[in-house]
This record gives C-alpha cells, sequence and structure tokens, in this order.
C-alpha cells in the first residue's frame, strides 16, 4: 500500500462569487509523480497556492504527511518540506548563478544579525553549509558549469534548471513545479522531463502543473484533471486519455456529436 | 577570488587613505565641511540602501527617522543637561525603536502603496517637530548644540577633528554593513527585493525579515542624525523634510542601488556636484536635474553596480576562455600522440 504525503479533502478557495477550487479532494503518493492538468482558468496553479499555504482555504482540509497544516503561511510550508517552482523565476541578474543559490537552504539555518556583526563560528559553518547545499543541487540539475555566471545572462533553460535547484536546496520533501517546461524547445522539455525523472527516483514527491501532454503523459504515475475549479477525473495517464469527461473538458462539448 | 579579495582591501585603503589626507590637501575648511557633510549623509544613505537597496521596499521616511536621532542628541544635550556621547549613543537605538513600530505597522503594505504610507509617516514626523514646540523648539529649531566632548586625547573642538569623527564613523558604519549584507541576513534580504513570492517559499518569513531589514536601515539613520546634530550643533525641523529622503535615494541611484559602496560614493560624488555647481544658483537643478536622467537611463545600476556587472562578466568569460584553451591544448596534445 502506498503512502499519501499530501491529501485535501473538499478542498475549496472562493475569491468573492468565484469558486477557483471547489471541493477537491486530492492524494499524492511519496515518491511519485503527479501532474495536476485542466484547461486555462481551472484553477491548477490555485490548488498550488492553496497547497504551499499561499491563500488561506476558504473551507475544507490539507494534511501533509497525516498532520493538518491548514493555516500555515508559505515559509512554514517549505520549512515542513514543501518546495515550488513558479511560471516565472526572479533571479537577481547582478549576481552570479551561485550566489543566487546560497539563500535557498537559509531556511535550515538559524544564524541571525548579530552572528553576522560579529562573524561567529556559527555563521561561517551555516554559510557553509548553505554553499555545499547549493553546490549539490547545482550539480544536480547539470549546471555546475555556469556556477560563476551572471544571472542575467542565463538561457530561459538554464533559468528553470535553477528554479529546480533552489527548490532543492531548501531539502524538500515534495517538489510543487509550476509549468515547469513552460517557454522552452522540444529537445530541451525532454532534458527537464529527464531531470524531473531523476527527482523522483532520488525519492522526492514530485507535483507539477504542466500544459504540454506529451510530456505529462510520458512523465506522470497519476494525473488530477481539473476543470472550472472541480476535479473532474483522477487516474494513470490511460485512465485519464480515456476518459470521456476530459476529452470534452478540453475539446468542448458536442465533439464527439460533430465526429 | 583570492585576487579580487586582494583588490578588494587594496581599494578601500586606498580611499581610507584618500579621505585621511583629504583634510591636509583642501584648500580651505569650508572643504573639510562639505565633505565630513557629505560622510554623514552617506551613512543615513547606507541605511537607506539596507531597505531600499537590499530588501527592495521604497521607504520615504528615511529624513524623519533621521530627525529623530538628531533631535535626541540636539535635546537630550540642549535641554536636560546629557553628556553628549549618552545622548549619541542613544540617538541610533531610538531612532531603531521607533523605526521598529513603524516598521510593523508600514511594512503591512507592500510596493508604491508601502511607500506612500511611509511619505506619510516621514511627514508625520516633520509635522510632530514642527508643532510640538514645547518639547522640539519648533520652527526656532535647537540652537547650541555642545560639540561632541573629548575622548582622552582627541578632542573635537575644529571641523577638522570632528571630520576625522564623522570618517571613523563612516568607516565602521561601512565594515559592519559589508558584514550584514555578505551574510545569510543581507541573502535573506536580497531574497526579498527578487521577488517576496520567492522568498517566501523558501522559507523566509517575510515580516520577521522586513522589519529587521527596516529597523537596521533606521538605526543608521539615527546615527547619521546624532553625528549631524553633534557637527552641525543647529538642528530644524526641515531635516526630517521629504526632500532630504529624495537626495539619498538619488544618492544611492548614483552610486549603486543595492551595493556596499555605493551610497557612499554618490553622497560624495552629488554632494560635490551640487557645490560645483552653486554658482549657477536656483537654475543648477536644470543642469542637475537632466544629469540624473542621463545617469539612470544608461546606468541605472549605478557607478558600482556596473562595474560589478563589468568585472562578473570579464571573470565568467575569462574563465570559459581559458577552459577553451586547456580544452584545445589536450585536442592537441591527443593528435600528436596519434601520430
Amino acid at each position: 500500500m502506498s503512502e499519501i504525503i499530501i491529501e485535501t479533502r473538499a478542498l475549496t478557495k472562493r475569491f468573492g462569487g468565484l469558486n477557483a477550487v471547489k471541493d477537491v479532494d486530492a492524494r499524492i503518493e511519496r515518491g511519485k509523480i503527479t501532474a495536476i492538468i485542466g484547461p486555462n482558468g481551472a484553477g491548477k496553479t490555485t490548488f498550488f497556492n492553496l497547497v504551499s499555504g499561499t491563500f488561506p482555504l476558504t473551507s475544507g482540509e490539507l494534511r501533509f504527511e497525516g498532520e493538518k497544516v491548514d493555516g500555515k503561511r508559505p515559509d512554514e510550508m517549505a520549512r515542513l518540506g514543501i518546495a515550488r517552482t513558479f511560471q516565472t523565476t526572479s533571479l537577481f541578474d547582478g549576481a552570479t548563478v551561485m550566489d543566487n543559490l546560497i539563500v535557498g537552504h537559509r531556511l535550515r539555518t538559524r544564524s541571525g544579525l548579530f552572528d553576522a556583526i560579529f562573524q561567529t563560528a556559527r555563521l561561517r559553518e551555516d554559510e557553509r553549509i548553505c554553499r555545499d547545499k547549493a553546490e549539490e543541487a547545482l550539480d544536480f540539475v547539470g549546471l555546475r558549469h555556469i556556477a560563476n555566471r551572471l544571472a542575467a545572462d542565463v538561457t530561459q533553460e538554464e533559468r528553470k534548471r535553477i528554479a529546480f535547484a533552489l527548490a532543492l536546496a531548501t531539502d524538500p520533501k515534495v517538489l510543487l513545479l509550476d509549468e515547469p517546461a513552460g517557454g522552452v524547445n522540444p529537445e530541451e522539455t525532454a532534458g527537464l522531463a529527464d531531470l524531473i525523472r531523476k527527482m523522483a527516483a532520488s525519492g522526492l514527491t514530485i507535483c507539477l502543473i504542466e500544459h504540454k501532454m506529451d510530456m505529462v503523459m510520458g512523465l506522470a504515475d497519476h494525473i488530477i484533471v481539473l476543470d472550472h475549479g472541480v476535479k473532474i477525473a483522477d487516474g494513470s495517464p490511460g485512465e485519464i486519455r480515456s476518459n470521456p469527461l476530459v476529452i470534452e473538458a478540453y475539446l468542448g462539448a458536442g465533439h464527439d456529436a460533430a465526429a | 577570488m583570492k585576487l579580487d579579495s586582494r583588490l578588494e582591501y587594496g581599494l578601500y585603503a586606498a580611499l581610507l587613505a584618500i579621505a585621511v589626507a583629504f583634510p591636509f590637501l583642501a584648500s580651505n575648511e569650508y572643504q573639510v565641511y562639505v565633505m565630513a557633510l557629505a560622510f554623514i549623509w552617506a551613512i543615513a544613505a547606507m541605511g537607506l540602501n539596507i531597505i531600499v537597496g537590499y530588501t527592495g521596499q521604497l521607504n520615504l521616511a528615511h529624513a524623519g527617522f533621521m530627525a529623530i536621532g538628531a533631535y535626541t542628541v540636539g535635546l537630550l544635550t540642549v535641554d536636560y543637561g546629557v553628556p553628549f556621547w549618552i545622548a549619541f549613543l542613544l540617538a541610533g537605538p531610538l531612532a531603531a525603536l521607533l523605526g521598529f513600530l513603524g516598521g510593523l505597522l508600514s511594512l503591512r503594505l507592500k510596493t508604491h502603496f508601502f511607500s506612500i504610507f511611509t511619505l506619510c509617516v516621514g511627514y508625520i514626523i516633520y509635522l510632530l517637530i514642527e508643532k510640538w514646540d514645547t518639547l522640539t523648539h519648533g520652527t526656532v529649531g535647537v540652537i547650541g548644540i555642545p560639540a561632541p566632548s573629548p575622548i582622552g586625547p582627541f578632542t573635537f573642538d575644529n571641523t577638522r577633528s570632528v571630520y576625522f569623527l564623522v570618517l571613523a564613523f563612516l568607516v565602521l558604519a561601512i565594515f559592519v554593513k559589508r558584514r550584514i549584507v555578505r551574510s545569510l541576513v543581507g541573502r535573506s534580504f536580497v531574497a526579498i527585493r527578487n521577488s517576496d513570492e520567492l522568498a517566501e517559499a523558501l522559507g523566509i518569513n517575510l515580516m520577521r525579515t522586513k522589519v529587521l531589514a527596516f529597523t537596521l536601515s533606521t538605526f543608521y539613520a539615527g546615527l547619521a542624525g546624532g553625528l549631524f546634530a553633534g557637527f552641525v550643533r543647529f538642528l530644524g525641523p526641515d531635516l526630517a523634510r521629504e526632500y532630504h529622503t529624495f537626495d539619498m535615494v538619488a544618492f544611492v541611484l548614483v552610486g549603486g542601488i543595492g551595493t556596499l559602496m555605493g551610497p557612499v560614493l554618490g553622497a560624495i560624488a552629488l554632494t560635490w556636484i551640487t557645490q560645483s555647481l552653486q554658482f549657477l544658483e536656483t537654475y543648477r537643478m536644470i543642469v542637475f536635474g537632466p544629469l540624473l536622467i542621463l545617469l539612470v537611463m544608461f546606468w541605472p545600476n549605478g557607478i558600482i553596480g556596473t562595474y560589478t556587472r563589468w568585472q562578473a562578466r570579464r571573470r565568467e568569460s575569462g574563465g570559459a576562455a581559458s577552459a577553451a584553451k586547456r580544452k584545445s591544448k589536450e585536442l592537441h596534445d591527443e593528435a600528436r600522440a596519434n601520430v
């Protein structure tokens, strides 16, 4: 029996009169790759924002490793082990890739202002740990060779990998990836898919939002389909592919009649 | 990396040597006075840079907190007979305490809402100083602030000696700020400036970190204010006015936003440019304004920011070039071995 790491029950987020996410029951298995798909405006990113603590829930329940975690802030969720990437990654363009990554492990360190001003042993130790973590993460995503490049000078695909590395540096248990292959070419997409597989193989749980169906179908162990904020299907790629509700959501009602 | 830090320390040493030699090279006392004043503004601008440059929150109440530090020294020494140095030691902490409270309140807002709110906070500080005349002497100002009392063999009864006192505090302020901004604490500030959404997802507590940056910046403002009171020895409510904050924003922009030495160079450069345009009187803004616009257009990262980017690119391409050279040498050797 596989273990559930994130579980939502009747997860709901209302903005004014709009149900961005409504009564979603989702179960994300540890160590697996789960994809959230759905047409534009289906509530995918809102779902991520709820799971990562960015938005408070309107109602429903959110559990991480069996504990109720709703009402926690994003930084608290990150400390629990939920890391995320965004559709666009804002890096400090005036600094090197390495310098951008060091802060990734900050959440696991405790040195403060006093340590900084007096350069205590604790600060030096923390900085060493953060630097090691950043290097390790950079190695993992295959970007060691651009460690000293200015963040302004990296390609879109490298930027995506840096975003993964930043998330990895937090020592997460779960990675929420929002359109990890958005804006990169097919060849690079395949490379990123390999990297995502490698992350899952190393024991991480992956949950991703993606529009590129080829990538999702080849990558995901499990797919959750949202439409207008409601979960309309849930299953293996094979099951999703043949689900009439999913076909209707993507291609519109009356498609069968027309065909 | 090693060569870089040696170069960096060399630069610091050269700058310090120039600063120490300046009073002896200056042709008159007025120049020394102007330079010391520029150093005081540099300390305040460095504080502003912590919240604006490193943390990305455009705080427009900065001059208000500088005035709080200055009035702490002015009022305690003149009205309550407190010795200068005790009053001076309270200037930074009091400004920081009020900064902490002001930060807790104002940092609930983001982006330009925060800026507008702090603009109002600054104006309220100005109004309080101007109207609460039983405490602050109102528009009359605080007159007759004593010069810093002697420390051991050092007396501060002339411009040159106070210049060195101010320089000592400037060096200390740079030293401490360097340690802060290069530490994990400083990296957390920069993470928030880049994207508070991403910083929070990386486990950084936004409110706590921003309030820390705000408190630190107001400490610097208070310290600069205390020095200002001991140096100029006269205070008026105008010190808290927003145009002083905008001056400091200009220092930060010209020198390099989010850089260690940027605000210092900016404060010194702009002070002397303003001085040298003095003969144009009110028309100097006609020269000054376009100059500033050109600089922001073509050097948006300021003097230091432009330099460090250029340096980082050169180092990276240098590294890549030498790697390519090694590679071609390997190929060459291999080819020879095959023959």
